[in-house]
């Protein structure tokens, strides 16, 4: 058993084609452990294997199971978006990417807890409950793909997908020690992922290693008819395979990892062994500007929030989910239902965003944003002409205990510092874990242009060979 | 700065029933948010045009073919109120 | 200039709102096919329906369709627009916003008849919301129920500039816009079943007054006859205000066409407020060469507003007999048949009919078939009134027989020269002896008139004439008769 859940999803996929395990028992081994969910990890676990097509053979992901962020719409499947007034909601239809993962093989383990909507950076904003880090149980796992990322760093699931608005596969991925990948804005179909902020949605892996997001990527990606914001992608993913950095060029942003950002001296520590590790790997290392990227966080909590204030008006207790008042007016209906069917800080977003739109004050906030947001894209293109790409800590600390800023909206929206501008540019990033500090995992970030994936991985992968990370503690 | 009065209407914009407690604990904390992210507007941002999508993408069309619908029964098996064929709500006239 | 003393004359002004339904096989933004009739709630999917998770794409042919609307009103197409979303709350909303186009619309500018078009825009209807209980009606009801079949149909939305001065003209207009738009094939076009609907932005100022009077929204009148009221009962209303010494008030009304009562619509909570913002699911919209001339080469050859210039101009009609015959198209297919018709009958030199001369028969025919019966598909043919216009211009039936004539085709159709030879309408010409002895009975019947013509008032031979017509059942032709009495009384001077 224990031998199992310590291969990769590659080398699961790699036996099973050799015959040497067989994937009724891998998915068992996995759906036990899922089940179990003793971190609050998953909303809900498979009964069985699929059989049919889910479960097909001599598929590219070898019918290796994989673990679904709760919000990814799935036909028949609980699809909650970890909110209460979805609460068993059952939807008649299938996202694009969970559809296209399970016709290459991936059959689905479970569904996994988050933020609600997506809205949060530590996972305590679920409304089942926060998901803990296996890493440390007292500490959150991030978010808002918490679910998933801690599911894979504990062995509970061998590979996962989630969601990145603003750092919300990255950033888990960092604080629970595993491998987060947000590809540019477009290359996956949102088709059926619930929306938070649709401009910056984005499906990507949440993986052991690169390969693993690699392999998994591969079948994400694609122009879906049904996605009018997806689009063609240029070539295909790659398999990494590189050794070395030689001739890579590394760019520091310091208008993000000077004394601003406030990143902690554990994760600063990390962040320049591995810059050292990139220059012995032959990359050249240089500091370089993005002189807007520090009003990124301000421009992202205007945009999210307002098209998520959009996004979520259609939970009005008229066609599916909870209803509350039903019996009174129907003004009395919505604003009940939605009351006591949203969390605080699904609220809190969703009267910020209102705010930012309402009539007198949309210029001042919403149309600001759009500007910068413009700038911000400038500072990337610009940047990419003289760097291969940009690196920061994913995170500016690590796991922080649970409670630890929950009563401090601010505090909590600083976690998402060095994550927000790649998201606001649409540019890819993956964050890999560069080791640990006081025993907690530390997040690496690389963020490359739009549609630059397979250098970004190969990249990862001659870092991650070089760091050797081992996450084998957090699957004890 | 955001006061009580314009938390209750932006409250009843985004219909949400809050709760005194509530009203008042969002004006200190959106005040509080809004104070950080209001230093956006000190930038020169003068003729700089705004991005909606990072995406160059136009035109993007749909030929017009039918495709399937949804049964009905699957549709009403989540509605909270089934009415007729349809989705009950109390009537927008009702007193 | 004041009609009576102490009161003001006004000047209304009334600007429309027309929402269009096209006639596209599938919805706006999903592939659910668009019905009327079909059971509620079995046109439905993910997007129509707002289901979590799903997108809208954009409907091809909707685009299409729009441009030709752009097109036909003389708009400029807007190289580049966008879609938003209107934000607000209601049942029949799915998503809570609805996708349609603000700062950015597909057209501007362009014109219709006199009246000025400000912009034309696309977006999605929202579905039916049914209302329980004995009226159906919303007021009273405890429970409405939704269906979406209707939701997401594609609407463009037109909106003129205030250039319509009269609740008359507000109606001609729109039967000139329903004209337009069913030729171009966009939309069914038809109030009943409200894939035509108008909203009416109306108010009123002392005559010559440059300024604008606050004005009022009056919502969804479902037929033309009902726009033409609501608008006047309207400005009755704002007047009777104004000369109360009352200002109007800018609101939404409701007019119920039973009683002919304006209520103001009771206002929501709180004041609108859409937070329009671009829709993040959506792309622009790019009018291309290639779009702009597929558009163009699918539009008809000649749109109603030129069909009435060419009525008027071309063939000499009466402007006003012009207009009516390219807005109520089936007027002017019906006169253009009967004009070929006619052209072909072979006459020529004084008995050629000329096309008003043939244009002056339309009316009487619409007046025995109803008027809101296509004359198509009445029992007369083009050819036959053609033939019956004919013979009046030919003198071979005087103009009254020949109405009767034309009331015994509308009920039993046929060749009018046989009605003519079977009912023997045919005209009594001069030469006949018995109408000279009719002028003789008629001038001995009436002296006095008959005194009167000879001392010089030959208004007075009204009653001599008449004699003799009603005698002669109307066979005679009215100008010869005149002649003969002339002739007659002068002889005998
Ligand atoms: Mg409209
Ligand atoms: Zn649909």
């Amino acid at each position: 058993m224990s031998e199992l859940i310590d291969l990769t999803a590659a080398q699961a996929a790699d036996r099973i084609g050799a015959g040497e395990i067989s994937p009724a028992e891998l998915f068992e081994t996995y759906r036990q452990r899922a089940a179990a969910n003793e971190l609050n990890a998953f909303t809900w676990v498979a009964d069985a294997a699929p059989d049919g097509d889910g479960y097909a053979h001599n598929t590219p992901l070898g019918r290796v199971p994989i673990a679904v962020k709760d919000l990814f719409c799935t036909e028949g499947v609980p699809s909650q978006a970890g909110s209460r007034i979805l609460e068993g909601y059952r939807p008649p239809y299938t996202a694009t990417v969970v559809k296209q993962l399970a016709e290459a093989g991936a059959p689905l383990l479970g569904k996994t807890n988050q933020d609600e909507f997506a809205m949060g950076s530590s996972n305590e904003n679920s409304g089942f409950g926060p998901v803990l880090n296996p890493w440390d149980r007292t500490r959150v796992p991030g978010g808002s793909s918490g679910g998933s990322a801690a599911a894979v760093a504990a062995g509970l699931a061998p590979w996962a997908i989630g969601t990145d608005t603003g750092g919300s596969i990255r950033q888990p991925a960092a604080l629970c020690g595993i491998v987060g990948l947000k590809p540019t804005y477009g290359a996956c179909s949102r088709y059926g992922m619930i929306a938070f902020a649709s401009s910056l949605d984005q499906a990507g892996p949440l993986t052991r290693d690169v390969t693993d997001a690699a392999l998994i990527l591969r079948h994400m990606i694609g122009r879906d008819p049904r996605d009018c914001t997806s689009l063609e992608y240029p070539g295909e993913i790659e398999l990494p395979k590189a050794d070395d950095l030689n001739g890579i060029r590394l760019g520091v942003p310091e208008d993000l990892t000077g004394a601003e950002g406030g990143v902690e001296p554990g994760v600063r520590d990390s962040f320049d062994a591995t810059l050292k590790l990139a220059e012995g790997l032959g990359a050249s290392i240089e500091a370089c500007r993005l002189p807007h990227a520090p009003h990124a966080l301000s421009a992202y909590y205007l945009i999210a929030p307002a098209e998520a204030s959009a996004n979520l008006a259609r939970f009005d207790a008229v066609r599916y989910g909870l209803r509350v008042g039903g019996d009174e007016d129907l003004a009395t209906m919505y604003s009940r239902t939605r009351q006591v069917g949203f969390g605080s800080e699904v609220k809190r977003r969703i009267m910020l965003g209102t705010y930012a739109l309402s009539s007198g004050y949309y210029e001042a906030y919403y149309g600001t944003a759009q500007k910068v947001r413009t700038k911000i894209a400038e500072d990337f293109h610009a940047a990419f002409e003289q760097f291969d790409f940009i690196v920061t800590p994913t995170s500016p600390w690590t796991a922080f205990e649970l409670g630890a800023k929950t009563a401090d909206p601010l505090a909590m929206y600083l976690n998402d510092f060095l994550t927000v501008p790649m998201s606001l540019a649409g540019t890819p990033a993956i964050s890999i874990p560069s080791g640990l500090s006081d025993g907690l995992p530390v997040g690496f970030q690389l963020a490359g242009p739009a549609f630059s994936e397979s250098r970004l991985l190969d990249a990862a992968y001659a870092l991650e060979r070089a760091i050797g990370f081992d996450g084998s503690e957090a699957r004890a | 700065m955001l006061d009580h009065a314009q938390v209750l209407h932006v409250a009843r914009l985004a219909r949400l029933e809050l709760s005194d407690d509530e009203v008042g604990r969002m004006a200190a904390e959106l005040s509080h948010v809004l104070d950080h992210i209001e230093k956006i507007r000190e930038l020169d941002l003068d003729g700089v045009p705004p991005t909606s999508h990072v995406i160059d993408v136009v035109n993007v069309l749909r030929a017009d073919v039918p495709a399937p619908s949804l049964a009905r029964e699957v549709i009403l098996a989540a509605a909270p109120e089934r009415l007729n064929d349809g989705f009950g709500v109390p009537s927008p006239g009702a007193a | 200039m004041n009609a009576t003393a102490g009161k003001v004359e006004y000047e209304p002004v009334i600007g429309l709102e027309i929402h269009v339904q096209l006639s596209t096989r599938t919805k706006m933004f999903c592939g659910c096919a668009l019905s009327w009739g079909d059971p509620p709630n079995t046109h439905t999917c993910p997007t129509c329906l707002g289901l979590p998770g799903a997108l809208p794409v954009v409907n091809e042919r909707a685009i299409h369709y729009g441009i030709m609307i752009g097109l036909a009103l003389g708009c400029e197409i807007a190289e580049r627009s966008l879609f938003h979303r209107k934000n607000y709350f209601y049942p029949d909303l799915p998503k809570g916003y609805q996708i349609s186009q603000y700062d950015v619309p597909l057209c501007r500018g362009g014109r219709l008849g006199e009246v000025r078009i400000h912009r034309v825009h696309l977006e999605e209807d929202a579905a039916k919301l049914n209302h329980l209980g004995t009226s159906g009606r919303i007021h009273g009801s405890e429970r409405s129920w939704v269906d979406f079949n209707r939701g997401g149909t594609p609407l463009v939305e037109i909106v003129t500039e205030p250039d319509i001065r009269s609740p008359a003209q507000a109606r001609e207009w729109l039967i000139l816009l329903r004209t337009t738009l069913r030729q171009l094939g966009v939309s069914d076009v038809d109030m009943s079943q409200g894939s035509l609907r108008c909203d009416a932005n109306v108010s009123i100022r002392p005559a010559g007054r440059p300024e604008f009077g606050t004005k009022t929204e009056l919502k969804n009148m479902n037929s033309f006859a009902f726009l033409e009221s609501g608008v006047r009962a309207e400005i009755e209303r704002q007047k009777r205000l104004l000369d109360g010494g009352e200002p109007v008030v800018q609101e939404t009304m409701h007019f119920d066409p039973r009683t002919g009562n304006l209520t103001p619509l009771r206002s929501k909570e709180e004041a609108h407020d859409y937070r329009y913002f671009p829709e993040p699911d959506l792309v622009p919209l790019l009018a291309t060469e290639e779009m702009l001339a597929a558009a163009s080469a699918d539009m008809p050859r000649e749109l109603p507003a030129e069909r009435a210039s060419r009525f008027e101009h071309a063939l000499g009609l009466h402007a006003d007999t012009a207009r009516l015959f390219a807005f109520r198209a089936e007027l002017g297919d019906y006169f253009e048949r009967a004009l070929a018709a006619a052209g072909e009958d072979g006459r020529d030199g004084d008995h050629r009919l000329e096309p008003a001369e043939l244009s002056n028969w339309i009316g009487p025919l619409v007046e025995r078939i109803g008027s809101e019966t296509d004359p198509a598909t009445s029992k007369v043919t083009p050819e036959s009134l053609a033939a019956l216009a004919t013979m009046v211009k030919a003198k071979e039936v005087s103009r009254d027989a020949a109405r009767e004539v034309l009331t015994l085709l509308v009920q039993e159709g046929g060749d009018p020269r046989a009605i003519v030879e079977r009912e023997g309408l045919g005209a009594i010409s001069g030469e006949d002896d018995g109408l000279a002895e009719l002028v003789d009975r008629a001038i001995a019947a009436d002296p006095a008139a008959a005194d009167q013509v000879r001392g010089g008032n030959r208004r007075a031979i009204g009653p001599l004439v008449g004699y003799v017509m009603r005698e002669t059942k109307g066979r005679a032709d009215g100008g010869e008769v005149t002649r003969l009495i002339l002739a007659r009384l002068e002889a005998n001077a």
